[in-house]
């Protein structure tokens, strides 16, 4: 199994996200709403992969994917968003991302997102 | 506004909703309404846009609607808390798929929540916003752009 981490202000994203470990080989580790939580659960939980919401209070996710990136460069991160234009898509990858899923999006598009996320 | 930025918007609302089991929406006939009299249901999400466009986008819909939304993305939780998590990440969605027109340059704040019968809806007066209907199974709803 894989630990999956979920970071997304959304609760209801986060149930949706997390429904997949019922399907799969994800288990979900973590799931929080902000990006200063989702620092100190990396360190603490150390997930095989991420989602990555970038509209959220506190922290945003592109600073959040900086953060977790300089404490380990390997981090596997999946961004999930509803910024749907390119540049924000090139600048989350340029910063290290791994994959940019839209939404809305549906189960077999998230499972075949975080596959492809997994098998780079 | 402008055809092209009502289309992407409409265009943004039927993707939203082609993600759900009944994907049935129908988009009604867009119109102006006088910002004092705002077209509002039980629920407003409200996204403060900035950049390219300044303004508001809201989507507002009633609870029965928002519940029955809930359901059909397969979450359990019907209670209101997820109501109000649900209307704001409506307005997040389709405020965000614009982008695609309007580009980076088009800031989008989190989501906040108004439950227009304890709040009123601060829209610019002296102004009208740009109404588009949304009817899905039974329900009425709107997406209002105000810039």
């Amino acid at each position: 199994m894989l630990k999956l981490m979920i970071v997304d202000d959304s609760n209801i994203i986060r149930n949706k996200i997390s429904r997949v470990d019922k399907k799969s080989i994800f288990r979900v580790v973590s799931s929080v709403s902000d990006g200063e939580q989702a620092v100190d659960e990396f360190v603490e939980k150390q997930p095989d992969v991420i989602t990555m919401d970038l509209t959220m209070p506190k922290m945003d996710g592109l600073t959040c994917i900086k953060k977790i990136l300089d404490l380990n460069s390997s981090a596997r991160i999946l961004v999930i968003s509803a910024l749907a234009d390119k540049e924000t898509a090139i600048d989350a990858l340029a910063l290290g991302a791994r994959g940019f899923l839209c939404k809305p999006f549906t189960d077999k598009n998230l499972m075949a997102t975080l596959e492809q996320v997994i098998s780079n | 506004m402008e055809t092209k930025e009502s289309l992407v918007f409409i265009d943004s609302v039927v993707s939203y909703f082609s993600h759900l089991d009944d994907r049935k929406v129908e988009v009604g006939t867009p119109f102006l309404r006088e910002n004092d009299e705002p077209v509002q249901f039980d629920y407003i999400g409200l996204i403060a846009v900035t950049g390219v466009k300044s303004g508001q986008v809201y989507f507002t819909a009633p609870r029965a609607m928002l519940k029955h939304l809930l359901v059909s993305i397969g979450e359990a939780d019907t209670g209101s808390d997820n109501m109000k998590d649900l209307v704001g990440e409506v307005a997040n969605t389709i405020s965000g798929n614009v982008r695609k027109l309007f580009g980076p340059d088009f800031k989008i704040s989190v989501p906040r929540v108004i439950d227009p019968k304890k709040e009123k809806i601060n829209l610019v007066d002296n102004l009208r916003s740009y109404v588009i209907p949304i009817y899905w199974k039974s329900y009425n709803s709107a997406v209002v752009i105000n810039f």
